[in-house]
C-alpha cells in the first residue's frame, strides 16, 4: 500500500520535510515511485503566482523541441530552474538529462480570455507537450499551471530527495504533497506517480479503485480536456474532483458525496436527500469501489482527505495552528510536527470528509450525514 | 402391427421417437396414473396376447403344447400426432416407479413428420441448443493481495439498478435548480422477471410470481420488479398498491389495454414502468402468439376478446410505418398517460440493427432504457423454425451497445436491460454477473423462473416444450383448471423468494472477490476473462487460457 503525506502551512516549508515523513513510513512502501506536488511557492516563484509554470524531464532535444513549441505559440520563458542531480543516480532510477521547472509567460492574446478560457489553453498545451514527448520519448510534462511544481521519478523517496536536491530554497512551499510509491498494479511509469493534477487540483490515494475501468470510460468521454492518460487507476480520483468542483460548481462537501454516495437510510433521512439522490443517480458512474484514502488539494489551497465507502485504509490527520498533515500513518506526523496535541490527531472514518482550510487553523470534518452548505 | 398392414411415410416404430417409454411389468400395479397424467397421450393401456409354448421332458408321451395368455400394460403411441414429450410425469406420479421416458441416442426421425397438414411445428421453450457463451465467460481479476478482498456475508453491498432515462450531472443539477421536468428513474433490484402475460402463464403461476414479488418489496426490502407481458393486468391489481412493483408490457396485439387505460383515473400508484415490445429473443419478427387452446373466458375478459380463438400480435405495431413513428411516438404517448411519471421504454430482439434503434433512442429525451432479448430467451409459443434460427446472440450484442453508449458518453443514461438465456444451464448469478460486467444495467429473466419457481420440466434438449398447448404437466402454462390447479401460488411465491435471496447471495459471492461493493459493476470488463480468443476479441475482454 503506497503511503501519503501532505502538509499545508502558514509558512514556507522544506519538501524534505514531507520526504521526511515518507522514510518514517518506509515499511509501507517499495520505493517505486516517489511524486511530490508543491503549492503556494516562495522563493522566486512567488514572483510570478499568476504565470503558468511547467514542469517535467527533458532529454536535450525534448528541451529544444519544447521551447520551439511554447515560443511558436507566442510564451515567454520567464524564471527557470533546473535541479541540480547529483553524479549517479540511486540504484533503480534511469539516468535522465534535464529535471526543468521554467515560469512561462503566455502570449500576449490572452489577456482578452476568460479565465475558464485560459485554464483550458493552458491544459490543452500541457497535454499537447505529453503527446509531443511521448511520440519522441523525449520529454513528460507534469503539469503546466501558475503556483504549482511537480516532480516525479522512480525510486527511493529519500534517495531521489538527495539525488533531486529538494531542499532548496526555490522549492520551499505552504502546501506539499507527496506519495511514496507502493506499485502493486501497473507497470511502473512516471506518468502513474501521484499526486495527479488538472487545473489547480491535485490528489493522491493508495489503494486499487476496483471500478477504475467504468469510471475511466466515463470520464473519458464526457468531453472534458484533460480527462486522458489514465497510467494509474488513481488518476481518476483527481478528475473526479475536477469534475465535481469545475463542471458541476459543487464544493468540497460534495465529493464525498459523488463518490461513495450514502445508502438508503441515511440518505432517506439525510435534510438534502432530494438532491443527493438525484446526485447519486446521475453521477453513479463515479462511484469508486475498493480501499481508498484520497488526499488533496484544491484550488483555493484548502486540503482534504476522504476515504473509502468501508475505511478500508488508514489515513490521520493532525497537526497545530499555522501547520497541519495528512498522512497515512500517525509516525508520519510525528516525524514532522512531533510537538502537536495529539489528542487532538483525527482519523477521518467512512463518513467523513477532513478539511484544512488555507488559513491553516483548524481541522474541519464535514459528514455526509450534515446538511449540505447552500448550492449556489 | 402385422407384417401385412400399410406402412404410410409417416408411420414411426417406437424406436425412431425422440423419447421411449420404459415400462416394467414385473412392478407396475396398472393403477393408471401415468396414462391418465400423461399430457399428450403418449401412453395409454395395453391389452397384450403372449402366446406360451411348453415343451414337456424328452421321451415322455406328451406332445409340446403352446397357449395364449392375455396381460394388461402400458403401451407407446407412434402416431406422431401423440409421440412422447419426455416429460416424464408418467415417472412423477408411478408410485412403483415402474415407468419412466429415455431420450433416444440416436437421430429421431420424428422432426421428419412435425409438419402434418402443413403446419409446421409450433412449440414453447428455448431454442434447442444447449450452449451458453455466457457460461464460458470466468470472472478473472480478483483482489487478494494487492487489496483486501471484500466479504459476502458482512460487508454492506449495493446492487441496485436504475431504469429510467438518467439525466447528466450537470443537466440533472440544473433541472433540479429550476425545479424543471426530470425524466422517472427507478431504483430496482438489477434482476427482473421478464414479460410473461396472463394468458400464456396460468392464474396460479401468475399469482404465485406476484405474491413471490410482493413479499421480496415489502417483507426482505428487495425491490424486484415483473413485467406483465402482453396479455394486460388483472383489474384488481391495477388498482392496488401493488401496481408499483410491475412494468406494464403494451406489444402490437395490445391486449388487455383498453382495461389498463380505463383504469389509470383509479390507479393508487404508478407502474414501474412500461415496456414496449417490438420483439422478442426466442422469435425475432415474429408475432406474439396466443393459441386458442388457452384463450378461456377469464383470458378472454381480460384481453378484451372473444373466447376461443387464437390470438396472433402481428409482428409490428400496425398503426406505425417508421421508427421514427413506432419508437418515438410511441414512447411519447405511453409518457403522456401517465402524465410523465412513468419511465417507458421499448424491448427489441437482438439482432444486428439493435445499434440503429440505440442510436435512436439515445436522440429521444423521453427514451428510458432498451431492453434486448438473445436470441435463447424462451417463448410460451412459436414456431421451431424461429426459436431454433433466428436471432443474435445476447452477448456480443449488449457489448456492442454498451460500448456505442460508451462512444457517446450516455453509459450512465441510457440503461440496457438484457435478457434471453440467461441462466439456461442454471448458472443465474454467473450469467447475469457477467451481462452486467459486459454494459447490462439489469438483467431479464423468464423461462428461468418457471423452472425455478414453478418446477417447469421444459429443457433445451427438447423436454416437454408444449407451453403452446395449454397442457403444461405442472399447470404453469395451462388456463385448464384440472392442470393449474396443481400449482399452488403460496408455493411458487416460496420458490420465487428463494431464487432471489439465493441470487443475491451468489451475486455478492462474484462481486465481492472483484472487490466491488458500493455499486453494481455495470462495464467492468477488465474482470471478465474467456479462454476463446474469437469470443474475447468480439466482448473486448481477457483471452486467459
Amino acid at each position: 500500500m503506497c503511503r501519503l503525506f501532505s502538509l499545508t502551512s502558514r509558512d514556507l516549508v522544506s519538501p524534505i520535510k514531507a520526504i521526511e515523513a515518507l522514510e518514517m513510513m518506509k515499511e509501507g512502501h517499495d520505493g517505486s515511485g516517489i511524486g511530490i506536488f508543491l503549492s503556494d511557492l516562495g522563493g522566486p516563484f512567488s514572483y510570478f503566482t499568476e504565470l503558468p509554470i511547467l514542469s517535467g524531464i527533458f532529454t536535450q532535444s525534448g528541451l529544444r523541441r519544447q521551447e520551439d513549441f511554447l515560443s511558436g505559440r507566442g510564451f515567454v520563458p520567464r524564471y527557470r530552474l533546473i535541479l541540480d542531480v547529483k553524479d549517479d543516480p540511486p540504484p533503480g532510477t534511469p539516468k535522465r538529462e534535464i529535471y526543468l521547472i521554467q515560469v512561462y509567460e503566455p502570449p500576449e492574446s490572452w489577456q482578452d480570455y476568460a479565465p475558464e478560457q485560459k485554464e483550458r489553453l493552458m491544459t490543452q498545451t500541457r497535454l499537447d507537450l505529453s503527446h509531443m514527448g511521448q511520440e519522441n520519448k523525449d520529454m513528460v510534462v507534469f503539469s503546466f499551471w501558475p503556483d504549482v511544481i511537480m516532480i516525479k521519478e522512480v525510486g527511493d523517496p529519500m534517495e531521489i530527495a538527495v539525488y533531486l536536491g529538494l531542499d532548496r530554497k526555490e522549492l520551499f512551499a505552504r502546501r506539499i504533497m507527496a506519495q511514496g510509491r507502493q506499485n502493486t498494479n501497473y507497470g511502473i511509469n512516471l506518468y502513474a506517480c501521484h499526486p495527479f493534477f488538472i487545473q489547480g487540483i491535485a490528489s493522491m490515494t493508495n489503494g486499487e479503485n476496483t471500478a477504475f475501468v467504468p469510471i475511466k470510460e466515463y470520464l473519458s468521454t464526457q468531453g472534458v480536456v484533460g480527462y486522458e492518460g489514465y497510467y494509474s487507476d488513481s488518476e481518476v480520483f483527481t478528475h473526479i474532483l475536477h469534475f465535481t468542483l469545475k463542471e458541476l460548481g459543487l464544493g468540497i462537501e460534495a465529493y464525498k458525496h459523488i463518490i461513495t454516495p450514502l445508502q438508503d437510510i441515511d440518505l432517506l433521512n439525510h435534510p438534502d436527500r432530494d438532491f443527493l439522490t438525484n446526485l447519486k443517480h446521475s453521477c453513479r458512474r463515479l462511484i469508486i469501489d475498493g480501499p481508498n484514502c484520497v488526499i488533496g488539494c484544491l484550488p483555493d489551497k484548502t486540503m482534504f482527505m476522504v476515504q473509502d465507502r468501508k475505511k478500508l485504509r488508514p489515513g490521520i490527520v493532525g497537526g497545530k495552528p499555522g501547520l497541519y498533515a495528512f498522512s497515512s500513518e500517525s509516525c508520519g506526523l510525528d516525524a514532522v510536527i512531533p510537538d502537536r496535541d495529539k489528542k487532538k490527531d483525527f482519523q477521518p472514518m467512512h463518513l467523513d470528509t477532513a478539511i484544512v482550510p488555507p488559513d491553516c487553523k483548524e481541522v474541519r470534518i464535514c459528514r455526509q450525514t450534515q446538511p449540505l452548505p447552500l448550492q449556489h | 402391427m402385422p407384417a401385412n398392414s400399410a406402412v404410410t411415410p409417416s408411420t414411426l416404430s417406437r424406436r425412431d421417437l425422440p423419447w421411449q417409454i420404459r415400462w416394467d411389468i414385473h412392478t407396475c400395479t396398472l393403477c393408471g396414473r401415468c396414462t391418465a397424467v400423461c399430457p399428450v397421450n403418449a401412453i395409454e393401456l395395453g391389452v397384450f396376447r403372449k402366446r406360451s409354448i411348453s415343451s414337456p421332458p424328452l421321451g415322455l408321451k406328451d406332445k409340446p403344447d403352446s397357449s395364449f395368455s392375455v396381460y394388461h400394460g402400458i403401451r407407446q403411441r407412434t402416431d406422431p400426432g401423440y409421440a412422447c414429450i419426455g416429460c416424464t410425469m408418467c415417472n412423477l406420479v408411478c408410485p412403483n416407479n415402474a415407468i419412466e421416458a429415455v431420450k433416444t441416442e440416436t437421430t429421431d426421425m420424428l422432426k421428419f413428420h412435425q409438419d402434418r397438414g402443413g403446419q409446421p411445428r409450433t412449440r414453447g421453450g428455448r431454442r434447442n441448443s444447449p450452449q451458453s457463451i455466457l457460461d464460458q465467460i470466468k470472472f478473472i481479476r480478483i483482489s487478494m493481495l494487492t487489496d483486501p478482498a471484500l466479504d459476502a456475508g458482512r460487508h454492506e453491498f449495493e446492487l441496485r439498478t436504475l431504469i429510467g432515462r438518467v439525466l447528466s450531472p450537470a443537466k440533472a443539477i440544473k433541472a433540479q435548480r429550476e425545479n424543471g421536468w426530470a425524466p422517472p428513474v427507478r431504483e430496482i433490484y438489477p434482476l427482473l422477471i421478464g414479460g410473461m402475460s396472463f394468458g400464456a402463464l396460468s392464474p396460479n403461476m401468475w399469482e404465485g410470481l406476484q405474491m413471490g414479488v410482493a413479499y421480496l418489496n415489502e417483507e426482505l426490502g428487495m425491490p424486484v420488479r415483473m413485467c406483465t407481458g402482453e396479455g394486460g393486468c388483472p383489474p384488481r391489481l391495477l388498482r392496488s398498491r401493488f401496481l408499483k412493483y410491475v412494468i406494464l408490457q403494451i406489444a402490437s396485439g395490445y391486449f388487455g389495454w383498453d382495461e389498463i387505460i380505463h383504469a389509470i383515473p383509479e390507479m393508487k400508484e404508478d407502474p414501474c414502468a412500461v415496456e414496449i415490445k417490438y420483439g422478442q429473443g426466442a422469435k425475432p419478427g415474429d408475432g406474439g402468439l396466443l393459441q386458442w387452446h388457452k384463450v378461456n373466458k377469464l383470458i378472454a375478459a381480460i384481453r378484451g376478446v372473444p373466447p376461443g380463438v387464437s390470438l396472433p400480435s402481428p409482428p409490428t405495431h400496425q398503426t406505425k410505418y417508421s421508427i421514427e413513428e413506432a419508437v418515438a411516438k410511441m414512447i411519447q404517448s405511453m409518457s403522456m398517460a401517465w402524465g410523465f411519471r412513468v419511465p417507458v421504454y421499448p424491448k427489441i430482439s437482438a439482432s444486428s440493427t439493435s445499434l440503429a434503434v440505440l442510436n435512436n433512442l439515445t436522440r429521444n429525451p423521453y427514451a428510458s432504457g432498451l431492453a434486448i432479448d438473445g436470441e435463447d430467451g424462451g417463448t410460451g409459443a412459436a414456431y421451431n423454425v424461429s426459436m431454433n434460427h433466428m436471432g443474435h446472440p445476447i452477448a456480443s450484442n449488449i457489448r456492442d451497445c454498451y460500448i456505442n453508449l460508451v462512444k457517446l458518453g450516455m453509459q450512465n443514461e441510457l440503461p440496457l436491460i438484457a435478457g434471453g438465456g440467461t441462466g439456461k444451464n442454471g448458472n443465474l448469478a454467473a450469467n447475469a454477473a457477467a451481462l452486467i460486467m459486459l454494459g447490462a444495467s439489469a438483467v431479464q429473466i423468464g423461462k428461468y423462473i418457471m423452472q425455478a419457481a414453478a418446477g417447469c420440466l421444459g429443457t433445451e434438449g427438447e423436454r416437454c416444450n408444449i407451453c403452446n398447448i395449454g397442457r403444461c404437466p405442472k399447470g404453469i402454462t395451462s388456463q385448464d383448471p384440472r392442470l393449474y390447479r396443481r400449482l399452488d401460488p403460496e408455493k411458487v411465491a416460496e420458490r420465487v423468494v428463494d431464487v432471489y435471496v439465493g441470487f443475491d447471495i451468489e451475486l455478492k459471492k462474484i462481486v465481492a472477490p472483484l472487490g466491488r461493493s458500493t455499486s453494481l459493476p455495470i462495464g467492468m470488463s477488465d474482470a471478465l476473462g474467456i479462454a476463446h480468443e474469437g469470443a474475447a476479441r468480439r466482448l473486448q475482454i481477457s483471452y486467459v487460457v
